[in-house]
């Protein structure tokens, strides 16, 4: 099992130089095995800080990470053993594939972990399933392929390590519409066919909103609130404080209740938006 | 009628390529208008951003740029005065240590004498809003800040044209907020022509037309309410509308405006 405990992470850049910055600041929290996590903040607030401690990218300036009830700092063994169990996926990853191939470049993983020809073959397989890239591309060069279709493999080659966790920092970034739906699609098989946690990191609130089931929100440092979107979306004020946006329903159901209109439960998604004021309708019309 | 940009049944094909990127473009760009162009990858907004400032030329059909024509040699020096261009990436178009240096950049290529460069960028860096970043060094700026001094280095060159291909792609909210007002000032205040290429509807919300793209083709144009009132042809394409417009369309209302607090008073108006 895969259960991350963090314990009071810090971590400061650049300890004892001009440039001296506390990133992250005594953050503690549990994510249970197969969780759906969105960590929402601006851009250095410390969420990406965050994540590469989960693999040990980065070691804690003071703190802990538990994965599995193993400190992944521990030595320098543990360390490299929680790079195959939680897997990490970065922004713009098609900038990194450096392989030959398609298939070597998603090999690329399977076969640092010392496993056999067949099974890097059935794992290359299955991951490039996961992400919907065709058999008939792994002898093409990841250079000839289209920007969506890079990332697909990409994340092939995180995902073709099994991991029991998988992050990615900012997955549609950069993305048109129908990339964005078909990653996001991707990864969700990928949790339904593996029972992975997954955590993203993400400034689309409308894809936070729509897919994950728990929302860490980072500010300056802090955990600034921990919930379920209803939980989270149900304190639209608290995000603008802190300068982020809302779902674009969350916005319209408050300019509504503004004016006065009644709308029941929490509101974050289109369907949820529509099924309100429906029933309004209704209890209007009696 | 004054168009500064006039494509006649335009179309591209890249060379190694079967299939057309561009099939029969017939479009007039108004000067002094904010032009959004819609669309997804693959759909030819890109092909047509490059056409507008003749990196790309037509493989068939015409590009006027102020009534000059894009395929002729003798013409492109002055083409590119007219019409700047920034890109989807603030990284590969920084040049210099030094913002002002970067931005002077340009005008110093046109051969300018230097009192006027340093008028120019002075007037460029206010104009995005980056005076007080003059002397810092570019690769320490956030990305919409970079993307800024991008937009200041075109604006140097004084153009009356500024052609920008996905210059939010890769910026967070904050930054792709700074430089959507940054270039809707630009037309707004100093009367430049705005065309800006992207995938992100809501950055469209503010021009006065909006232009959708699909293979090759345009396939929407229009003020942005009449263009997101067609919701079904959006859907089609795969783009999004704003959820403004989707409420008023799913609730029967008229889909005639796009902000939220006109949206929320249509409906409660309904519900009155």
């Amino acid at each position: 099992m895969s259960e991350i405990i963090v314990e009071s992470l810090s971590h400061v850049y650049s300890v004892g130089t001009p440039f001296q910055k506390t990133a992250i600041e005594n953050i503690s929290l549990r994510i249970p095995q197969g969780q759906f996590v969105g960590l929402l903040g601006h851009t250095g607030s410390g969420k990406s800080t965050f994540v590469q401690h989960l693999n040990a990218l980065l070691a804690p300036t003071s703190g802990k990470v538990l994965v599995g009830g193993t400190d992944i700092n521990r030595d320098k063994k543990a360390r490299r053993d929680v790079k195959w169990q939680v897997g990490l996926v970065f922004q713009y990853p098609e900038y990194q594939l450096f392989e030959e191939t398609v298939f070597a470049d998603i090999a690329f993983g399977p076969k640092n972990m010392g496993l056999k020809k067949e099974e890097i073959e059935e794992r290359v397989r299955e991951a490039a399933g996961f992400v919907g890239v065709e058999e008939d591309l792994f002898q093409r060069s990841p250079l000839e392929l289209s920007g969506g279709q890079k990332r697909r493999v990409a994340i092939a080659g995180v995902i073709a390590m099994r991991p029991g966790v998988l992050i990615l920092d900012e997955p549609t970034a950069g993305l048109d519409p129908a990339g964005c739906r078909q990653i996001m699609d991707n990864i969700r098989q990928y949790r339904a066919g593996t029972g992975a946690t997954v955590i993203i990191v993400s400034h689309n609130m409308d894809d936070a909103a729509r897919l994950t089931e728990r929302l860490i929100v980072f500010d300056h440092g802090h955990v600034a609130m921990d919930g379920s979107p209803e939980e989270i979306f149900s304190q639209p004020e608290k995000l603008i404080s802190i300068g982020l946006a809302v779902p674009q329903s969350t916005a319209l159901a408050m300019a509504l209740r503004e004016k006065g209109l009644d709308l029941d439960g929490a509101v974050f998604t289109h369907e949820q938006l529509i099924a309100a004021v429906r029933k309004l309708k209704e209890v209007g019309a009696c | 009628m004054n168009a500064i940009i006039r494509f006649e049944n335009v179309h591209h094909t890249y060379s190694e390529e079967a299939h057309e990127s561009l099939s029969g473009i017939d479009l007039s760009i108004e000067e002094g208008t904010f032009v959004a162009v819609l669309g997804h990858n693959g759909s030819g907004k890109s092909t047509l951003a490059k056409h507008m400032n003749a990196i790309l030329t037509p493989t068939q059909g015409k590009v006027f740029v102020s009534d000059l024509d894009t395929s002729l040699e003798e013409n492109i020096l002055e083409i590119r005065r007219t019409v700047g261009m920034v890109f989807q990436n603030p990284d590969n178009q920084i040049v210099a240590n030094v913002v002002e240096d970067d931005v002077a950049f340009a005008p110093e290529n046109l051969g300018i004498p230097s009192d006027e460069i340093r008028r120019r960028v002075d007037e460029a860096l206010r104009q995005v809003g980056m005076s007080e970043f003059k002397l810092h060094a570019p690769h320490l700026l956030s990305g919409g800040q970079k993307q800024r001094i991008a937009i200041a280095g075109v604006v140097a060159m004084e153009p009356r044209v500024i052609v920008l291909d996905e210059p939010t792609a890769m910026l967070d909210p904050q930054g792709r907020r700074e430089v959507i007002s940054t270039i809707t000032r630009l037309c707004r205040e100093k009367g430049l022509t705005v065309v800006l290429i992207t995938h992100h509807m809501e950055e469209c919300v503010g021009a006065d037309r909006l232009i959708v793209m699909s293979n090759g083709r345009i396939v929407a144009d229009g003020t942005p309410v009449e263009v997101f009132s067609q919701v079904e042809l959006m859907d089609r394409e795969g783009l999004s509308v704003p959820e403004t417009t989707r409420l008023l369309y799913e609730l029967g209302l008229p889909t005639d405006v796009l902000d939220v607090e006109s949206c929320a008073e249509e409906i409660a108006r309904a519900f009155r």
